[in-house]
């Protein structure tokens, strides 16, 4: 055992929402990519940066030529966010690659999420963070229809379910089928027949014709003739006009933890979405489920140096006073004064997309990925009322909604209010909201 | 287990003589697990920690073996060690111990076999003899080695004929992707080390048995090629072989209930069948697939099963009666009887009866449904009906959350 002797940080004492509201700069919004598995999602993402000019042409170039050796030219603009060995190797997007550009309004943040079925937890993680979606549809023949089948509807069913209601279409590869109106119409018709059905709202989804590769309507208008028919904004465009979620400043704080790694300033490092409400330096902070205690030593938000910061920003927090292993990915940081509690058990009222009955299954919640199983089925309720119309009932069948019981098999930080999805053999189950 | 006698079958038992029973493997704690209940008898080798007096009055305390008998009150069963802790009050006096007193006894597999005899308070009934004779098979198959996992997260499990033990759960964080790359791939290969020593510390490789990896993604081909550049590295034959051997299934997750879905895949389909616990895998996979068409022909708890298979609707021609057999294991006499009588109704009317292991994942799911479900011959309606009563208090905490409407997502 040793003692830690280290002082405590300093606290300045600040009151961050005054500060907050001082400082009055860019909005912070952090965006989705979704869609099937090879779409485009992360090529397109890449494209972006590059017409950004966050990334330069050089950083593509090299890695064009570092590409072109394992002979996946064509995979260069996605290897800017793929930056993990495995993921260039396999040319898959495993996990959730943060990125961020500006616009005159906005600081946005991109989540791209993998779109192959294997790694749905991580798209499950990214959308839990989100403000707004970008669905990415490849409009080549053959691969959209396939999408449709797949991913494409299990990513909108899990982007609504998480608490996401704008949703950019963005129909790409069109330049595969010769930049063709009638493609795109077809497409749109189909997409937001299904979109309105999964419960977006009209009003909240657009379409914008696109060429990842290329970058056409990304940050600049098509210069293609052929794509002349297509008037409105470019993506950039959409999101920028985009209003982000309202943020829960005042609400107690609560922040999931998405990377944890070790720097020079800490050997605890934590990176991750402020849900709800504020911190600054010195900080106490209670870690869930360990129930360990830490300090703030210092923040950063947006790879800068800052003395606070508040809901919707993500931040990487530099701990002190606490051992590596108490903080792990997953975890809630939350105020020791209003602690978000532990529990085994909760109760959900959940729309069913298969059919439920008591059975194993895993439960996500943002990053948390556990083993639990439904231990009882207590009413199906009436979809527009709430009222009960069937206790106890055997199995409830899709589309129906029902309040059923969960056991976990170790306890972990649970709170009303919390978005939760069910899986179970590999397909999303259910998905709502913690009683 | 084998009969200590050779004299002695499942067909002439003599319930006043009891039945003596041989420790021959360390799977037979399970067994007698199984066997042995509440208000049992059993004669066992015993460890009795004794004060005796010496002639000038000090106290000496000292263990002595001894047989005892006693009456079984309580039961603990330790899966990972393969004991049993048999608890309960002296019956037979001897020179330590008087009647009425408590005593533990452990039973283990030791290197000489351990007698034990047992007579059965509610005597030697159908279900009985059948975990006997489960007990007594001697139709092994090799234990499967699995191991299941995600990145960060690994279940080490031994799958016997009737139990799936977690030999180890292996959990390490794995750097994100935001810290460099290069720290990424390291921190995935210390947790396939940690992986790998944990297995070989398990599981005995000197033979050839067989290895599941399961995983969704790469983990389990990735863990499966580490083990490759291991073999190569340090030359070790046995990790050599194991690799070679290994055969890489795909899970959805690395929890320990992914086993369902391994145990359903081709490629162990091709490899195991028809060992007892694929078959239970697919009873249960046909018990939900029923229960999802909603045909009237599944039904789970007490009583509906009950009131069905009195109707004879659990019979010839595809009536299946599951029923776990942790069920049996606490139970006093008059409920064991009555499920007893449920077994063998169903058996007499031509139906099957299957006994799941509590201890397999299928069990497991058949333990979330109650413990007891059935497969009718003929769709029944409205078995539930009157369970309704007992619903009455959470109905009066939905009619408070009615008011806000059902915006679930």
């Amino acid at each position: 055992m040793k003692i830690d002797d280290a002082p405590l940080p300093k606290s300045r004492n600040l009151d961050v929402l005054s500060e907050f509201e001082k400082s009055k700069n860019k909005n912070n919004a952090s965006f989705v990519v979704v869609g099937h598995v090879d779409a485009g999602k992360s090529t397109m993402m890449g494209r972006l940066l590059l017409d950004l000019k966050v990334v330069d042409q050089r950083t593509v170039d090299k890695l064009r030529r570092e590409a072109e050796i394992i002979g996946k030219s064509s995979f260069a603009l996605a290897w800017v966010l793929d930056q993990q060995s495995e993921e260039r190797s396999r040319g898959v997007t495993i996990d959730i690659a943060t990125n961020r550009f500006e616009t005159d309004r906005t600081v946005f943040t991109i989540l791209d999420a993998p779109g192959h079925k294997d790694f749905i937890p991580n798209m499950i993680a990214g959308a839990s963070q989100a403000d707004f979606a970008v669905l990415v549809i490849d409009a080549s023949i053959g691969a959209f229809e396939s999408g449709l089948k797949g991913q494409t509807r299990e990513h909108s069913l899990l982007i609504r379910s998480m608490g996401v209601s704008r949703v950019i279409v963005a129909v790409n590869k069109l330049d595969t089928v010769s930049w063709s109106e009638e493609r795109f119409n077809e497409i749109k018709d189909q997409v937001s027949g299904f979109l309105s059905a999964t419960g977006f709202q009209q009003k909240n989804v657009s379409f914008v014709p696109v060429s990842g590769l290329h970058g056409d309507n990304l940050v600049r208008r098509s210069s293609d003739a052929a794509a002349s028919w297509y008037t409105g904004p470019t993506l950039v465009e959409e999101l920028d006009s985009s209003e982000p979620n309202a943020r829960a400043l005042e609400k107690p704080l609560r922040m999931t933890v998405s990377e944890v790694y070790r720097t020079m300033q800490s050997p605890v490092t934590v990176f991750g979405r402020i849900d709800a409400g504020s911190l600054q330096m010195g900080d106490a902070l209670l870690v869930q489920p360990s129930g360990e205690k830490a300090y703030v030593k210092s923040i950063q938000v947006d790879d800068e140096p800052a003395d606070w910061a508040v809901a919707g920003q993500n931040v990487v927090l530099h701990l002190s006073h606490i051992e590596p292993i108490h903080v792990r990915v997953g975890d809630i940081i939350c105020d020791p004064a209003k602690p978000i509690p532990r529990a085994d058990t909760f109760i959900m009222k959940a729309l069913a997309f298969d059919f439920l009955m008591p059975m194993q299954v895993d439960v996500h919640r943002g990053r948390l990925h556990a083993a639990g199983r439904i231990e009882a089925i207590s009413a199906v309720l009436d979809k527009v009322t709430g009222a009960v119309t069937k206790k106890k009932p055997k199995i409830v069948k899709p589309a129906m909604v029902a309040r059923i019981v969960v056991k976990l098999e170790a306890q972990v930080p649970l709170e009303a209010g919390q978005r939760v999805v069910l899986r179970s053999g590999g397909q999303t189950v259910a998905a709502g909201l913690l009683e | 287990m084998r009969f200590a006698s050779k004299r002695q079958t499942v067909e002439a038992i003599d319930e006043d003589a009891g039945v003596s029973l041989l420790i021959v493997e360390p799977e037979d704690m399970w067994h007698a697990n199984n066997l042995i209940a509440v208000g049992d008898v059993i004669h066992a080798p015993a460890l009795r920690k004794v004060t005796m007096t010496t002639a000038t009055g000090s106290t000496v305390g000292k263990s002595v073996r001894t047989n005892l008998s006693i009456k079984v009150k309580s039961t603990f069963f330790d899966p990972l060690a393969s004991e049993l802790k048999v608890s309960g009050t002296v019956v037979n006096e001897n020179d330590w111990v008087s009647v009425g007193q408590h005593h533990t006894i452990t039973l283990k597999y030791e290197k000489a076999d351990i007698k034990f005899t047992i007579w059965k308070s509610a005597g030697w009934d159908s279900v009985a003899l059948q975990t006997l004779k489960e007990a007594l098979s001697e139709d092994r198959p090799e234990a499967i080695v699995a191991v299941v996992m995600h990145e960060g997260l690994a279940n080490i499990c031994l799958i016997t004929d009737f139990r799936t033990i977690v030999k180890q759960r292996v959990e390490s964080s794995i750097p994100k992707k935001r810290s460099s790359a290069k720290e990424a791939s390291g921190g995935m290969a210390a947790f396939y080390e940690k992986t790998l020593s944990n297995l070989r510390s398990n599981v005995d490789f000197s033979q050839p048995r067989t290895l599941l990896l399961a995983s969704p993604g790469f983990v389990a081909q990735d863990f499966r090629a580490y083990m490759q550049s291991e073999a190569a590295r340090t030359g070790d034959k046995t990790l050599q072989r194991m690799a070679k051997e290994a055969v890489v299934v795909h899970s959805s997750t690395g929890h320990v209930h992914s086993l369902n879905e391994v145990l359903r895949s081709p490629e162990v389909k091709k490899t195991m069948h028809d060992t007892r616990f694929t078959t239970e895998t697919n009873l249960m996979d046909q018990f939900y697939e029923r229960l999802r068409k909603d045909d009237g022909k599944a039904w789970y708890g007490t009583k509906p099963v009950e009131k069905a298979v009195a109707e004879g609707a659990v019979g010839r021609g595809g009536g299946v009666l599951l029923v776990n057999n942790a069920f049996f294991r606490s139970m006093d006499v008059a409920t064991r009887k009555k499920y007893v009588a449920l077994v063998d109704k169903v058996k007499a009317d031509g139906g099957e009866a299957r006994l799941l292991s509590s201890d397999h994942e299928s069990g497991k799911r058949l333990e979330a449904l109650g413990g007891i479900a059935a497969i009718l011959t003929y769709p029944m309606f409205d078995l539930d009906e009157d369970e309704d009563e007992e619903g009455d208090i959470e109905g009066a905490v939905a009619a408070d959350n009615s008011a806000e409407g059902t915006t679930v997502l």
